[in-house]
């Protein structure tokens, strides 16, 4: 969807970016991005690329207004987007497994578009 | 480098951004300023949005609720799952039916083709993995010898993620059912029909991040239309409305970026570098709509490779001689994307077509009309 999530880079190799989605550290594809990505950079993830770094001005805006989204019901689709953008980059942790078709809460599969 | 955002930090600035871009004195503020223009106009004004997230905006906030009676905001084809068209689909249905697996986004699983949905195919015993980004897709093909079909929709943002993919040296046992669709071509067509009576568009911020704002000053000189582009914040979309009403108001054919903290006037251009290497447009139905020129994403020769169309006989005229579900011809879901029926003009809308048993695509997208309005709400009747 055309809605992307914001991330926090914490570390860049080569043109994968670890970033941490409000403590949920995924894999961010840098491939799109028209800027250089240093950690400590904030960037927007649409379907798991970062397309735009988040100027530091509206890092703080744009961060809290997402956490909002992110507090509504599951049953949300705008919250239910977001969620979802987020499981768009494949989880890093022990062994960097992660199960891409965990169903949302609700019980049914769904992915990012737009 | 900048410590990890505790929860409470944040907490406390999620009440200080509610203030700015969710004030509802401000709303009010930005909806009496649309009153006054729409008065001075002295008539009704119509205009459309055509981004999925923009109406899930205006139906989540009840923003119709505050915005002038005689401005009509229209939701055009801005879902890219509703506006794939059946022959697609059906391309999808096909190859899974014939064993092959199907990696796509979880949307699309539901969407109908012309007899059974990716869905009903899974059901039957293909296999059909839900992916949320086309690297994943890329993932399940390196795990595997047998040939993976990424079936990927969506407009340029999400195309230009499968661009990246596709450059990016994928396995070969990878390819791409392409139903990307490109927005600014099917703008020129609703502007064109009669019947929607567009008067100025709400562009979506985040493909005009990829693609910039400029790139629709060529579409505003030919149809002597202005366009805005918004961001996705209640006030974003708001103080985006006000300015289109005073732009028609003033007859000022002009491209405004209300959404400069995303969108600049030249875009993402290593981004739009790699879409328009691996993508060209070319003309094509659009659920719905019409033949849209120039409205789909296909793959460039030099990419017959990885497109699963030249890789593939895809036999899709077997499922053609079965005729189309009864429910299905009485959807309006092409009306609705055209803008020129509403979700309430339909008579199956929370009756035979709810978000759990969906008769057309506009139910099964997060970013159809029929869904969010089912959800939210959407004109209320005041």
């Amino acid at each position: 969807m055309c809605l992307g999530v914001p991330g926090r880079v914490v570390d860049v190799d080569g043109l994968t970016a670890i970033v941490d989605f409000w403590g949920i550290r995924r894999e961010t594809r840098l491939d799109v991005i028209d800027e250089e990505v240093s950690p400590g950079d904030y960037i927007l993830n649409h379907v798991g690329f970062a397309i735009r770094k988040i100027p530091a001005e509206e890092i703080e805006e744009t961060l809290s207004l997402y956490e909002l989204l992110l507090k509504e019901a599951d049953e949300d689709i705008m919250a239910a987007d977001v969620r979802g953008e987020i499981e768009a980059s494949p989880g890093v942790g022990l062994g960097g497994a992660v199960d891409r078709t965990a169903p949302d809460a609700d019980g049914k599969p769904r992915g990012g578009n737009g | 480098m900048a410590e990890p955002v505790r929860s409470t930090d944040a907490g406390l600035r999620a009440g200080a951004a509610e203030l700015k871009f969710r004030d509802p004195a401000k709303a009010r503020e930005l909806a009496g300023a649309m009153e006054s223009v729409c008065e001075a106009v002295g008539r009704e004004v119509s205009v459309m949005h055509v981004c999925g997230s923009h109406e899930q905006s205006i139906a989540k906030y009840g923003l119709r609720t505050i915005l002038p009676r005689r401005l009509d905001v229209i939701m055009g084809p801005g879902c890219p799952v509703c506006v794939t068209d059946v022959p697609e689909v059906d391309e999808a249905v096909v190859l899974a039916a014939d064993g092959v697996r199907v990696a796509t986004y979880g949307d699309m699983v539901r969407v109908p083709g012309t007899v059974k949905s990716l869905a009903d195919a899974q059901a039957e015993g293909a296999r059909v993995d839900v992916v949320y980004s086309a690297a994943q897709a890329v993932e399940i093909a390196r795990g595997t010898a047998e040939e993976v079909v990424f079936f990927a929709s969506g407009f340029e943002t999400t195309a230009v993620a499968t661009a990246a993919v596709i450059v990016a040296d994928p396995p070969p046992n990878f390819s791409v059912l392409s139903a990307h669709k490109y927005i600014p071509p099917v703008m020129e067509i609703v502007a064109e029909m009669p019947a929607t009576r567009v008067e100025g568009f709400l562009a979506a911020g985040h493909a005009a991040t990829i693609t910039g704002s400029a790139l629709f000053e060529p579409f505003v000189e030919r149809h002597g239309i202005p366009v805005v582009v918004a961001g996705f914040e209640p006030l974003d979309v708001l103080a985006g409305l006000l300015k289109l009403v005073e732009l028609v108001r003033d007859q000022e054919p002009l491209v405004v970026n209300m959404y400069p903290r995303c969108v600049t006037p030249e875009g993402n251009r290593n981004a739009q570098e790699q879409l328009w290497r691996v993508f060209r447009t070319m003309g094509g139905r659009w659920r719905g709509i019409a033949h849209v020129p120039n409205g789909n994403l296909r793959l460039r020769d030099e990419f017959a490779h990885v497109d699963t169309r030249k890789r593939f006989q895809i036999a899709v005229e077997r499922l053609w001689s079965h005729a189309p579900s009864a429910l299905t011809q009485v959807c309006i879901c092409g009306d609705i994307m055209a803008g020129i029926a509403s979700p309430n003009d339909c008579d199956l809308f929370g009756k035979e077509c709810t978000p759990d048993a969906p008769v057309g695509a506009c139910m099964v997208s997060n970013e159809g009309t029929c869904k969010i309005w089912h959800q939210y709400g959407g004109h209320p009747d005041l």
